[in-house]
Order: structure tokens, then C-alpha cells, then sequence
């Protein structure tokens, strides 16, 4: 390669700094600012005559006019390979465990550690010969990690079909020795080893088709799985005003969701959050596998005191990570919390470049940036047939709880998914707060349209005869629309409800969803008879204390087992057979 | 040994632009003019041009005054001696005491590896049944009291300072009325603890930027103390003039407002301020407590908005009492399972019968009929309010909670709570039972 090349700072603004070079530079190249004994990393982030805006990855506290900047010539990038699993890194990467191990308390300014370790031995498989043709992407081999068969692939940014043309045989390796050498067919050599790099803002490509995302995606909330579903492959968006437990509603389906690996990018929130989940994962065990959770984690963790330009690409890092395990066959969830402050991240970079400023002072790109990184989710056929996931579920923050502002909207136009939460439901204690009436998704559930449909139907009604209620008062209402009324609320009480700090209650499978839902579908659908609005509340009260009992039983177990019967009792009291509508 | 520069080519507001060379982005200056020396801090610089905000406000510089760059970021002193002492807004001394400058540490320091914290565990005691019972306040919590000017959420951060059963107190006044400072000082001093506080003062008379070093001072010490294995309070008062100081260099620096003229970086500065609560893997915590004053009652407004995604709950102070719907400690959980078996039971009977109360009333405010359940509700409602709301009550917990049992069982059946049958045959109250009062 030619010569170093370097610019001088001529400028600082807070994280921003320009830079004069006299050779070139390469946009969004990344580049160290050389203080003293201190390289900081950043970001050559626009390009005007010969000067360059950076945004900087540290605090430029001290940094002066005059000096020098190392342009590197690559693009910012994350190491992939073996030891990802389980680990915790900051926005660029750097593990913290280690960091904490040689810098104690507190984060060092421009001390970068290798992602992996360069020194760990991994036990590799060949799956491949000499003379064998590979696409990129293809795995060469594998090595054991954690519960997974690891994948090492051959380079995703190989141009076309390359041949083998020297293989590693069986036997541990690290991540500094050859695993296999590659020959395209214009001759041209490519070296493989455990790990690789993959510049951050680019998606990762390799692979025959993108499918359509059908398949839901169990996260274990039945508010979600029900009503509002995922898909493998799909995208969701969580806004809500602070304290209506979007964190809460992360870390709980960070837990249950059934995938394989779970990503999750803490970007600009409490550093105590990630401490919760970086303290309880590894004690919680994961039913699945039988291994700690903590064996299916990635945590990606820029919080809110962390320098703002690393938080920015924090969640690209993590979605970079997400995508490498999709190659390799696992559908992988990716929980970002939260992408306001990403937004915001841009808003201040986008202010110091002084750009024309858009609503409340975002930058005119904010759209296709939010629309480009939920485009990076999807459900994948890999050039050897098996499938592949990236689901994106992002928390949005918006100002002052409104929905109007403009991270939510850019947002609620690429999403396949709205649980939006309310300040009204999580006042009220209505956990999981997310308001049935504004939510919605694109994607199916598990559960039997027709069913569905009439819940929603049922929570509608409720709600307006609730909203007439509070002028007119409860002796002013029919007693058939008052059991309406509670027919909606006992449908959000016992069902849409769910109790976080319950054994049993917090997560709810597929087959007691679709059982219960049924269960619950044949009592909204049922007319029942009263003899006054008393006797129907007290009637109803008295059903949800029983479904309760009932929820919080193992599934299948004989506590849930005697709830039922009892339940089953107290209907058959009243119950007229025939269906209704209502 | 400084280098000192004349050519002050520019004075807008309170930000000052000398040409210069070598300066340091965040470096700290001393600016000599004719009514004395003040302290300014770089915050741009382009080519030779050299922005400085000036803390003691840009009032009578002239073009011609020195600047002296001093060749670091600001400064603290910290340690024992600063116990019992008054500091003004960047730091000398406001009492008749020395000036400081040993062990000097910089300010806004480093911030901490997430993995080297740990997840809160001790609950703090304050005596105030509200905070105790309902929304228990934790070791290393950040934690704001949201209120409205002309409540008195200065008389209840003394209250928790004094009560507070913590190693020293860091209190960071911003633009504090005089009488509110002497109010603390003469508190803190009555009750015996002015020998473990130090007080960081700027009054609502000083020049309104010297405020935005406060939060930075208190913490960097706070932050010193708390790596020696102490526990730290730290009580900031107003957080919203915080932010109206950064309004005000922002828009003099001609960059973009984001929402009501705050700048874009709001929450990322409010957030390294509140993030320096910490309780360390094995030394000591800090626990931040911030009034912020919501403009207009209103919790939108930028400042309460973005404090309320950054810190952990909220305690709302209105009509003279914690409300009991919109405060929230998110860390209550982490501590009230650990104090008395009934806690939990208390807090989330009362609370919801209480907010049945609340419904009652709106009921009846609308002329609707009061039923029988909805008159024992106005009881126990009421009962709740004198007996438990108020922030006249000074009681211990475990007092606090025998006090709702009594209240719950003069007001309603056993039943009627809901509570769980082996609850009630450990604390029913034997000898009440509705209609005994």
C-alpha cells in the first residue's frame, strides 16, 4: 500500500473536527486524531475541497488546531468469527469486560482491544476439500461455540465462485492461523482465516433470495403473539412515553422470544438496564437449550454517557453482528433500545455539519436512514437452501410521548409492526402497556383470524361504551352493553395482561395461547343473562379472579388443570350455548 | 509560563472569540477585565478563532482585555477539607474559609465501564411514608423531583438529606434564590450535618452561565468520595436552569434548536451529568436527586421530558404532596422485596384502591349516586391523605406500613382488599373492623 497519509485539524467543534489534507480521502473512511500519546477513532463523515468533517468516536476534550490526523484507508468494520457469543461490547466493539480488566472503572479515551481473542484456540471441522467451488459466504468448516455449530465462512466479500485451494485439516486453530486459501477464477488469492471483517454500514449480501416473512415469531407475550404479531424476518417498532415499560417489554422478550441468538444494541439508554440484563443472563437458564441465556447473547452497549458518535454506530455494529449469524443458518432477533437515540445521535452530528435542518431539527435523511437500517432485517434462503433471520424490533422514545414527531413517523412507515405504548395503560397498571386500540401488524398470528378479529372487535366496543360511560354513568348504561363493556375488560385483564413478575404468567407458548385464546373466544362469543349491571360486574369479577388463578398455573399442570374446571363451573352457571354476535 | 492573548475580535451574549493559538477544545481560561478575573471555557475553535463562554457572563469586557489560557480543563479541589464548606458556581469559596487547590481533579470526567457496576441493592431510608412504602428511593438512583415554582421541593431535598442515612452530602444550587441557600445551610446546620456536606452555590443574582459548571463540580467530587468507598448524596436544584443555560449558549452559538429552542444535544448532556450515579462492583455510590421545575405544569416540556427518559422514575411534588400516580422509582423492586413481607402487599393494595378512590371521586364530583362501596372508598381515601400522604409525617417504614394496615382494616373487610388469606392472618389488625370508625 502507498504511504501513510494525514491531514491537520483546522477546526473543533464539540465531536466534530475538520480536517485539511492535501492527498485524498475516502468518505467515511475511518481515521485517528493523533493528541499526545492518544489515537482517537473517527469518521470521515463529508468531503469539501480539501477539507474533511470527521465526527470523532471520543471526547476531543484538549484536542487543538494543528494536529495530525492518520486517515487508515477502511471503512469502520466489525470482527466476526467464534467468541461473539455471550460477550459484551461498546458501540465500536471493544469488549468491556477486558476493558474493565486494564482500565478499571472507567472507559479510557482511544484504547481499542481486539473484539475477539487473537490468542483462543477453536476446534475446526473441514467441510470442504481442494478443487471444492464456494460462493461467498459458503461455510469452509466449522468450530463449536457455545450450543452452535460455527460457520467459518468463506469471505462474504468474495466477488464470485472461488476454489478451494488449500484446506485446513481438523484440528484447534486461532484466530492468527490459516484455515483456507482461495483462487477465483482470475487467478486472484484470498486468504482465510477464523474471523473476518465486514464494514458496518453495508449489508451483508450473501445469500440466493429474501423471502417474504410468514412465519411468526413466538416472543411469549400474548398481547403480541395474538394481537400484534411478529414474523421471523420482520420488523416492529415499540414508541411510548417514558416509564410505560418499553425497557421492561425489551428484557422480557429478550428472555422468551424462540430464536436462536439475540442481539441486543442498549444505544443511548440507562447504563443500569444493561447492567440488569449483564448480571442476570448468565444465571437464568434458557428452556430451550438448557444452557444460560447469557450463551445466546450478544449485548452491544453504548449508553447515553458514552461518547454520542459511537452510539451512532452501535446499532450498525449490532445489526452487522445479527446479520453474520443469519449466514449461518439461525434466525437471530435484534432488540434496539432505543432508536431515538440514534436519531438523536445524527440530529447532533447533522446540526455541527450544518445542514439544513428538518422537523424538530432532524436532518432531511433521517427517513431513509430509519428505512435503511430496518430494510437490513429479513428472512433469507442461503446460497446452500437453509434459512436464515434477522428480525429488527426497535423502541422508539419519542418527545413529550407524541406520536407525531418525526422518529416514530419515519419509523411507522417501514415496519411491519406497531405495539404502541400508552401513558393512559401503564398509569392504569395495564402491563404490558401496549394500547390495543392504536397498535396493529401486518404479519399473522398463530391464532385463528376469525378469533382474532372478534377480540379486537370486542376491545373496540368495550372501550366506547367506557368513553359514553363517563357521561352518561353506569345506571344510564344497557345492561347489554354494559356486559360488553366488561366483556372487553376482562378480555384486557386476563389475556392482554400479563404479569412480568410472575413464574408462570411472564411467559406464555404457542399452544397455551392458541388454547386459552379458544377458551376465551367461546365466552366472548356467548350471551349471557343478568338481571342487572350489578350482578353482571360482580359475575365477571369473579371470572377474572378465577382466570388469574389460572394464568398463573403451569401450563398443563394440575393447579391449571383445576382452574380450568372451576372456570368451566362458573360458565356453565350462566351461559347461554347458542353464538351471538355482538 | 501561560500564554496570553489580547485580541478579543468578537462578544456576543455571554461567549467571547479571541484570536489565539494552541488553545485546547474545553480548556479553561481566565478572562481579566476591569471588574475583576473570570473563568471561560473554550467551545469552538476554527483556525485562530478561539469561542469562550464566560462563566461570569461577558458584562464589561473589553475587546482589550487579557485572556490567559491555563492549559487544562477544569478543576476541582477535592477531599475531606471541602467537608462543611460553601463554594460558589465554579468553585471558590463563598464561606470565610481558604481557597482550595489541593488534590485538584478535572471535571466531567470519564464515564464508567457499564461491567465494573452493579445492580442496586440498599434501599435508602428517608421516613417519608410516600417514598418508603410506595416508591422506594435506592442507593445510586438518579432520580428527579419534578414540581412547579412555589412548592416547596427544597424543604422536602433537605428533609431527604438530612434523613438519608448516607457517608456525605453534595448540594449543587442553581440559580437558587439567596434565602432558599441560606434556608439549606441554616437546615444542614441545625440538624448537625454540615460537617459531612459541601455546597456548591450559584445564585439566581450570578451571572446565569457560571451554573453550568454546578452539576460537573458536585459530581467530580461526588465521584472521588464514591471511588473511596463512600456513599454520596448528591441534591441538585434547579436542573431546569441547567438547561436554560445551555439554551442560551447554544443559540448564541447560532446552532440549530431542536424543540423549543433547547439544542439537539440536550438529552446526551442531561444524560453524562444523571449517568455519573453509580454504585460501584466494591467502592463506594452515588445517589443524585434533582429538582427539575416543569414550566407551565408541564411534563412535555423538553427538560422534564428528557430527564424522564434518562433518570430512574420520577417523584411528582404537587399541592404540597407526592403524587402518588406519575412518581415512580424504577428501582423500587431491586430493595422492597428484601424489607418487610408485606411491603409489596401494601404498596399495590393501597395504590389501587386508591386510584379506585380517585375514580369515586370523579364519580361523585359528576353527580353520579354513591353506592356503599363507593362511600367506603371516600374514607378510606381520605383517611389515606392525612394519615399517610402528607409530608408532615415523619415515620419509619416498618411504622409506615403497620399505619396502612390499620387503615385498610378501618376502612374495608378483609375481602373487600383482595389481599392474599395468609397475609391477612399475619397483619389484620385483630381488634378493628369496619364500622369502628
Amino acid at each position: 500500500m502507498s504511504a501513510k497519509r494525514y491531514g491537520i485539524i483546522t477546526q473543533i467543534n464539540a465531536n466534530m473536527v475538520t480536517v485539511s489534507f492535501d492527498t485524498f480521502v475516502i468518505q467515511n473512511e475511518v481515521a485517528y486524531v493523533i493528541h499526545a500519546d492518544e489515537r482517537l477513532k473517527s469518521e470521515v463523515i463529508s468531503v469539501r475541497d480539501n477539507t474533511a468533517q470527521m465526527q470523532v468516536y471520543e471526547s476531543t476534550a484538549g484536542l487543538k488546531v494543528g494536529e495530525k490526523v492518520e486517515f487508515s484507508e477502511g471503512l469502520l468494520s466489525v470482527e466476526l468469527g467464534p467468541g461473539l457469543l455471550g460477550q459484551i461490547f461498546d458501540g465500536l466493539q471493544n469488549p468491556l469486560p477486558l476493558l474493565a480488566q486494564k482500565c478499571g472503572y472507567f472507559l479510557k479515551r482511544g484504547f481499542y482491544l481486539d473484539a475477539l481473542s487473537h490468542e483462543d484456540t477453536w476446534e475446526f471441522t473441514p467441510l470442504v476439500k481442494p478443487q471444492d467451488r464456494i460462493l461467498p459466504g459458503q461455510g469452509l468448516g466449522f468450530v463449536p461455540e457455545k450450543i452452535f455449530k460455527h460457520y467459518i465462512m468463506a469471505p462474504f466479500s468474495l466477488s464470485a465462485a472461488s476454489e478451494v485451494v488449500e484446506i485446513a485439516p481438523l484440528g484447534k486453530y486461532s484466530a492468527k492461523q490459516r484455515i483456507a486459501l482461495l483462487k477465483d477464477a482470475d487467478g486472484k488469492e484470498t486468504e482465510v482465516f477464523l474471523n473476518q471483517s465486514w464494514p458496518v454500514k453495508i449489508p451483508i449480501r450473501a445469500y440466493s433470495e429474501k423471502l417474504k416473512p410468514l412465519k411468526p415469531l413466538v416472543t411469549k407475550m400474548r398481547i403480541i403473539d395474538s394481537f400484534f404479531p411478529v414474523a421471523l424476518g420482520g420488523t416492529y417498532c415499540l414508541p411510548g412515553p417514558f416509564g410505560a415499560g418499553k425497557t421492561v417489554l425489551q428484557q422480557l422478550t429478550s428472555r422468551h422470544a424462540e430464536v436462536d441468538v439475540v442481539v441486543i444494541a442498549a444505544c443511548g439508554e440507562r447504563a443500569g438496564e444493561v447492567v440488569e440484563t449483564l448480571k442476570t443472563f448468565p444465571k437464568l437458564i434458557d428452556p430451550r437449550t438448557n444452557k444460560p441465556l447469557i450463551d445466546r447473547t450478544i449485548i452491544i452497549c453504548n449508553t447515553s454517557s458514552m461518547p454520542v458518535a459511537a452510539r451512532e454506530s452501535s446499532v450498525y455494529t449490532a445489526v452487522t453482528i445479527a446479520e453474520y449469524y443469519r449466514q449461518m443458518g439461525l434466525h437471530v432477533l435484534l432488540l434496539a433500545d432505543s432508536t431515538s437515540r440514534w436519531a438523536q445521535a445524527m440530529r447532533e452530528i447533522s446540526g455541527r455539519l450544518e445542514e439544513i435542518p428538518g422537523e424538530e431539527a432532524f436532518p432531511a435523511y433521517l427517513e431513509s436512514r430509519i428505512a435503511s437500517f430496518y430494510e437490513r432485517a429479513g428472512l433469507v434462503r442461503l446460497y446452500d437452501g437453509s434459512i436464515g433471520s434477522v428480525t429488527i424490533g426497535g423502541t422508539v422514545s419519542p418527545a413529550g410521548g407524541n406520536f407525531e414527531e418525526p422518529v416514530t413517523q419515519a419509523t411507522l412507515k417501514v415496519v411491519g409492526a406497531f405495539h404502541g405504548l400508552s401513558r393512559e395503560r401503564s398509569d392504569a397498571r395495564r402491563y404490558p402497556a401496549v394500547d390495543p386500540l392504536i397498535s396493529w401488524s401486518k404479519y399473522s398470528s398463530f391464532i385463528d383470524q376469525k378469533q382474532v378479529r372478534l377480540g379486537h372487535e370486542i376491545l373496540r366496543k368495550s372501550h366506547e361504551i367506557a368513553q359514553m360511560m363517563k357521561v352518561i354513568g353506569e345506571e344510564g348504561t344497557s345492561l347489554a352493553d354494559y356486559i360488553v363493556y366488561l366483556k372487553g375488560e376482562f378480555l384486557d385483564f386476563v389475556y392482554l395482561q400479563q404479569n412480568a413478575f410472575d413464574k408462570a404468567d411472564e411467559a406464555s407458548s404457542k399452544e397455551r395461547q392458541v388454547y386459552v385464546f379458544n377458551f376465551i373466544y367461546n365466552i366472548l362469543g356467548s350471551e349471557f343473562f343478568f338481571s342487572d349491571n350489578e350482578g353482571a360486574r360482580h359475575y365477571f369479577q369473579k371470572l377474572r379472579q378465577l382466570f388469574n388463578g389460572w394464568n398463573s398455573s403451569l401450563w398443563q399442570s394440575d393447579d391449571f388443570k383445576n382452574s380450568e374446571r372451576e372456570i368451566t363451573l362458573l360458565l356453565n352457571e350462566l351461559i347461554q350455548k347458542d353464538r351471538v354476535n355482538v | 509560563m501561560y500564554k496570553v492573548y489580547t485580541n478579543i475580535v468578537q462578544i456576543s451574549g455571554d461567549v467571547i472569540s479571541v484570536e489565539a493559538e494552541g488553545a485546547g477544545y474545553l480548556e479553561i481560561a481566565q478572562v481579566f477585565t476591569r471588574r475583576g478575573v473570570s473563568l471561560a471555557q473554550v467551545i469552538r475553535i476554527e483556525r485562530k478563532r478561539v469561542s469562550l463562554q464566560v462563566f461570569a457572563g461577558s458584562r464589561g469586557i473589553s475587546t482589550g482585555d487579557r485572556v490567559r489560557f491555563l492549559g487544562h480543563s477544569m478543576r476541582v479541589a477535592s477531599g475531606a477539607d471541602l467537608m462543611g464548606r460553601v463554594f460558589n458556581g465554579s468553585g471558590l469559596p463563598l464561606d470565610k474559609g481558604p481557597s482550595l487547590n489541593d488534590s485538584l481533579i478535572e471535571v466531567g470526567g470519564l464515564p464508567v465501564n457499564p461491567v465494573k457496576r452493579i445492580i442496586p441493592r440498599k434501599m435508602i431510608r428517608t421516613g417519608i411514608p410516600m417514598i418508603d412504602v410506595f416508591n422506594s428511593l435506592v442507593e445510586s438512583q438518579k432520580l428527579p423531583i419534578f414540581s412547579i415554582a412555589g412548592e416547596s421541593y427544597n424543604e422536602l431535598l433537605a428533609r431527604i438529606a438530612i434523613q438519608a442515612e448516607v457517608d456525605i452530602i453534595i448540594l449543587g444550587g442553581m440559580g437558587l434564590k439567596y434565602d432558599d441557600y441560606l434556608y439549606f445551610r441554616d437546615t444542614l446546620d441545625e440538624r448537625g450535618v454540615i460537617s459531612r456536606s459541601i455546597l456548591f452555590i450559584h445564585t439566581a443574582s450570578d451571572p446565569v452561565v457560571e451554573c453550568l459548571l454546578v452539576p460537573d463540580i458536585c459530581l467530580a467530587v461526588a465521584e472521588q468520595f464514591a471511588l473511596k468507598g463512600k456513599r454520596v448524596l448528591v441534591l441538585l436544584s434547579d436542573m431546569t436552569n441547567f438547561c436554560d443555560a445551555l439554551k442560551e449558549i447554544a443559540i448564541t452559538m447560532e446552532q440549530v434548536p431542536s424543540n423549543r429552542g433547547y439544542p439537539g444535544d440536550l438529552y446526551s448532556q442531561l444524560a453524562s451529568r444523571y449517568e455519573k450515579a453509580v454504585d460501584f462492583d466494591d467502592a463506594g455510590s452515588i445517589t443524585i436527586l434533582a429538582v427539575t421545575t416543569m414550566p407551565g405544569d408541564d411534563v412535555t416540556h423538553p427538560v422534564p421530558d428528557n430527564t424522564g427518559y434518562i433518570t430512574e422514575g420520577q417523584f411528582y411534588l404537587k399541592n404540597g404532596v407526592i403524587e402518588p400516580f406519575g412518581s415512580l422509582s424504577r428501582l423500587k423492586q431491586q430493595v422492597n422485596s428484601k424489607t418487610r413481607d408485606d411491603h409489596r402487599v401494601i404498596m399495590d393494595t393501597m395504590i389501587q384502591l386508591f386510584a379506585s378512590y380517585r375514580q369515586a371521586l370523579e364519580k361523585q364530583a359528576m353527580g353520579f349516586q354513591m353506592n356503599s362501596w363507593d362511600k367506603k372508598l371516600l374514607f378510606y381515601g381520605k383517611s389515606f391523605e392525612n394519615r399517610l400522604m402528607s409530608l408532615k409525617i415523619n415515620i419509619p417504614l416498618e411504622e409506615a406500613l403497620d399505619l396502612g394496615w390499620r387503615i385498610l382494616a378501618e376502612s374495608f373487610t378483609p375481602e373487600e382488599t383482595g389481599i392474599k388469606k395468609s397475609m391477612i392472618e399475619k397483619y389484620w389488625p385483630a381488634k378493628l373492623g369496619v364500622g369502628s370508625h
